[in-house]
């Protein structure tokens, strides 16, 4: 959040991006473990409200976190296929998931911290922005992402 | 062995197998050093004994360590004249020799954990010990200062030098591949040790032994097949090194996790292949099946450890508290071959520890106090481990004073956790259980040992956290008696799988009780009680949870009910689901950081169709339905009250049955003093409640079809009403158990009735004991102690009820 313009150079990297109600977001490549297409999944009652459900991937049982409801959006509905982006935490694999999947982008500039004007759950997910030829790509801060409020 | 590996890993490698043996070898000189003080003429474990002080004596000089060589030397000395029978045993050696095993045990930490010894002096030890092996018989038991275990220096006290280096001086000295003739090499070292004043023992007796006589001296040492020195190690023990092979803890986990999901599979390969008739799999996967359950079998045995790695540490436990209280506790310990998986070993050793201590302080007598009552002086402490159905049944019984039951009584009273009238009513049964309820200690004073508050709540609550039962039996003078029972592994569960809210759920079968399935033709239904359902099975009454509700989804709604009834913290209830289906082996896996601290899940599992299922904990589910939510609701189950379950399940207490508002209620006969009628005049107004005077004193009054009602309100002001209408008001005069007197005001006295079941807590309402079963109507037993309320704030209760005898 207080990331200065120095940053710059230390963000510089690729990200995999993805879009959220038609927003660009994106985070860092080497957090992602792999990308599936949408899972069935097993809902899990009494848990937080942005855990939409479970995944079998491979065995590995998976937490889909639902990333539209950690933004504080409408979640999709089952039938719109949510993709998953999988990550490797240390409490386990978790699934991000995302209306779609983008590109992996090879950014080394443009870099700014979130205006200070953020407000609700961007405020403190959004990492940084990167300016890009046609829109600005909001760089998730994955550990804030997956730490779900109860 | 490990001897062939490639040269640059050996010293370190020869290092840590001289550790793992040398601890094990510490455990298990404690353990004969301890059977040596009961039976001191034991020739064949002095010489034991003598064998592994020997072999780390041996070793350590070998491997370059000093300090240990040299004190291992001291106390080998002694024992090897003890052996011989020049010496006696006497306690002051046998507490020389404790005391040098701590002080092995502390230099042999320090190795571990600095790979070196540290500058120490160990002269003190060393000086006593040579002492004690200079005396003769007829002086033995002398007034040679005697450091007690305790006063040995432990491992944090020991200064690191900087200085020690060269301490290791390994690899060298070890060719390893050749056939080294090891046992010369250290006996050569023995030989050139510190001066001993008794070296009598041959060294080199090292070889593969047979536990028969002593070897003989002029038997040439025979270089053993397996050249590594540390084979000679392992040899102290016969027969072992060739039958086993040391395995990484780590890799076993690897494999039981691996294992776990060839489990899956196979599950999964079987649905598959059932569904098709004439498959040319279906043999093929009948040998999968068969194989992988096997493999499932084994592998899970490769985990297993027998008991004794936790009870190994007792007899030294028990022989340093015995010494520390005045007692003389014998320690027997039986089935010490009993397997378990090693997380279960884990999770039961403080546990386990915890009930040896209080055994030892609290259950064993003073000698004379044992002798007094007709005992011998020593205390025995048995311990027993033994398979039963599929679980691990663990015993510890002692011949002690068994448990005060009075002074639990009275104990449980004056920790307000229970009332007092409601004490004197538990059966002795009920009242042993009191010793669960968190924060209960009798230990009139707090000791060093036990008594400290934390007690047998948490053991309870470790022994139930791996799905355990702990049971305690105890009679006056007999001694107590605790029994354990626990599953043999965690990760593979037996569970039931079941339908709720159109998810499957996995409940598993150790809470399992019954299945029962209601439909139109069974005639028999749910019934509820205060809005709560419940369900008579066999004349009780059980509660109900909606499981489905519990989850958080609407409340199941199907034509049948099917109840699962499971017990948790001994208290059964009936979990109503959509659908029952198989029970299956399920792996268990942990929950994700995301759902950890959701009481009523245990895990997750994968089923055989691939998908993902949560794995149900009962005791949470319980919690978190209210069933158990406090130490004396959990007592309330069958300790509600004054009233006592006969063997027959019903029983005789008397109640008195009155109507109010259209309901039959009961009030507990003891508690009710008198029944009068009261003119409405007399009720007065004072503060927020209703009053009257009685025998010069002001009785408050309490209508219970606020009760009835379900609500403040509405009963109080269709009762001030009534009260209006009538004359004179019906009111039971009752005592609570702090000694106040209340009047209830009632519509009309019914009856007193004696036989009724037991009351059940269901999903309790305030003001209620429970339901029960009265003369064929399911009735409220009112909970006097509940009304009103004696201490200051809680009159607000009762005027609060009311608000209808203000308007």
């Amino acid at each position: 959040m207080s990331t200065k313009t120095t940053a710059a150079e230390t963000m510089a990297g690729q990200y995999c991006t993805f879009f959220i109600d038609a927003k660009l977001y994106g985070i860092d490549v080497n957090e992602v473990q792999e990308v599936i297409v949408h899972q069935e999944m097993t809902p899990a009652p009494l848990a937080p409200p942005a855990v939409r459900g479970l995944i079998n991937l491979r065995g590995q049982v998976v937490i889909a976190i639902d990333l539209r409801t950690v933004l504080g959006l409408a979640s999709l509905a089952d039938a719109e296929l949510a993709t998953n982006i999988v990550i490797g935490s240390d409490g386990g694999a978790v699934s991000l998931l995302v209306d779609e999947i983008g590109d992996v982008l090879d950014l080394d500039s443009g870099f700014e911290p979130p205006p200070r004007t953020l407000k609700g759950p961007h405020r403190h997910l959004v990492r940084a922005v990167c300016r890009l030829p046609d829109c600005v790509l909001h760089i998730l801060d994955v550990n804030a992402a997956i730490a779900v409020q109860r | 062995m490990d001897g062939t590996e490639p040269e640059e890993g050996i010293d370190n490698e020869i290092l840590q197998e001289f550790l793992v043996e040398s601890f094990e070898n510490m455990a298990q000189l404690d353990l004969d050093l301890v059977a040596l003080e009961e039976a001191p003429d034991d020739a064949e474990r002095l010489r034991s004994v003598f064998r592994t002080v020997h072999t780390i004596k041996g070793v350590s000089g070998f491997l370059g360590f000093e300090a240990l060589e040299k004190v291992a030397h001291a106390g080998e000395s002694l024992l090897a004249r003890v052996r011989d029978g020049e010496l006696a045993l006497t306690p002051p050696r046998s507490s020389a020799l404790f005391a040098l095993v701590d002080v092995l045990k502390a230099i042999l930490t320090h190795i571990e954990g600095a790979g070196r010894e540290g500058e120490r002096d160990d002269s003190e030890l060393i000086a006593l010990l040579e002492t004690l092996s200079c005396e003769d018989n007829a002086r033995a038991p002398g007034p040679a200062p005697v450091p007690v275990p305790e006063a040995v220096p432990v491992p944090e006290a020991v200064p690191v030098a900087e200085t020690v280096p060269e301490a290791v001086p390994v690899p060298e000295a070890v060719p390893v591949p050749e056939a080294v003739p090891v046992p010369e090499a250290a006996a050569g070292a023995l030989r050139s040790g510190t001066a001993g004043t008794a070296w009598t023992a041959p060294a080199w007796h090292l070889g593969p032994e047979t536990p028969g006589p002593e070897p003989v001296a002029s038997t040439p040492p025979q270089p053993t097949p397996a050249p590594a020195p540390v084979a000679s190690v392992a040899e102290a023990r016969p027969g072992v090194a060739d039958a086993h092979v040391r395995v990484d803890v780590g890799v076993l986990d690897e494999m039981m996790d691996l294992v776990g999901e060839l489990v899956l599979a196979r599950n999964q390969i079987l649905q598959h292949v059932s569904s098709q008739s004439d498959s040319p799999l279906t043999a093929p996967t009948q040998r999968l099946n068969l194989i992988t359950s096997e493999l499932q079998e084994r592998v899970m045995k490769t985990r297993m450890q027998p008991i004794l790695n936790v009870w190994s540490l007792f007899p030294r436990t028990v022989r340093d508290l015995a010494v520390a209280c005045g007692k003389q506790v014998r320690l027997e310990l039986e089935g010490q071959d009993t397997e378990l998986d090693r997380t279960i070993i884990e999770a039961i050793r403080d546990p386990l520890t915890h009930l040896v201590r209080n055994s030892v302080d609290h259950g064993i007598e003073l000698p004379e106090d044992r002798v007094a009552a007709g005992k011998p002086a020593q205390g025995r402490l048995l311990l027993r481990a033994f398979h039963e159905g599929g679980r691990v049944n663990i015993e510890m019984i002692d011949d002690g004073a068994g448990i005060d039951i009075e002074r639990v009584r009275r104990t449980a009273v004056e920790r307000r956790l229970v009332g007092a009238d409601k004490a004197a009513a538990l059966t002795d049964r009920e009242v042993v259980d009191l010793l669960f309820v968190p924060g209960f200690s009798t230990a009139p004073a707090v000791t060093n040992i036990s008594g400290r508050g934390v007690g047998m709540d948490v053991v309870k609550t470790n022994i139930e956290k791996i799905g355990g039962v702990i049971d305690i039996t105890t009679g006056p003078g007999q001694g107590t008696s605790v029994t354990i029972k626990i599953p043999l592994t965690l990760a593979i569960i037996p569970a039931l799988l079941v339908t709720s809210g159109g998810q499957r759920y996995a409940l598993p079968q150790v809470n399992l009780l019954e299945l029962v399935r209601l439909d139109e033709s069974t005639g028999s239904h749910v019934e509820y009680v205060g809005g709560v359902p419940v369900y008579r099975l066999r004349g009780r009454l059980l509660p109900l949870v909606d499981l489905a509700e519990q989850l958080g989804g609407p409340p199941t709604t199907a034509a049948e009910t099917t109840i699962v009834v499971v017990q948790s913290d001994g208290q059964a209830f009936g979990l109503i689901v959509d659908d029952v289906h198989d029970t299956e082996e399920i792996v268990v896996k942990p929950l994700g950081e995301q759902l950890k601290g959701i009481p009523a899940l245990a895990g997750v599992t994968i089923m055989g169709d691939g998908r993902v299922a949560l794995i149900l904990d009962v005791t949470g589910l319980a919690h978190q339905a209210g069933l158990t939510a406090g130490a004396e609701q959990a007592l309330g189950a069958s300790a509600a009250g004054p009233v006592e379950a006969q063997a027959d399940g019903t029983t005789v207490e008397p109640l008195l049955l009155v109507m109010v508002g259209g309901s039959q209620l009961a009030l507990p006969q003891v508690n009710v003093d008198r029944i009068e009628e009261v003119p409405a005049s007399a009720v007065e107004r004072a503060g927020d409640y209703d009053a009257v005077q009685y025998r010069g004193t002001i009785m408050p009054l309490v209508h219970l079809s606020d009760y009835v009602a379900g609500g403040a309100g509405s009963g109080a002001v269709a009762a001030a009403a009534a009260a209006a209408a009538a004359a004179s008001l019906q009111v039971v005069v009752v005592n609570k158990s702090a000694g106040q007197r209340l009047g209830l005001v009632v519509d009309n006295v019914v009856d007193i009735v004696e036989g009724y079941s037991a009351p059940v807590r269901s999903t309790a309402r305030h003001g209620t004991l429970g339901s029960a079963i009265v003369a064929g109507h399911i009735t409220d037993v009112v909970d006097i102690d509940a009304l009103g309320g004696s201490q200051g704030g809680r009159w607000g209760t009762v005027g609060s009820l009311q608000p209808g005898a203000a308007a």
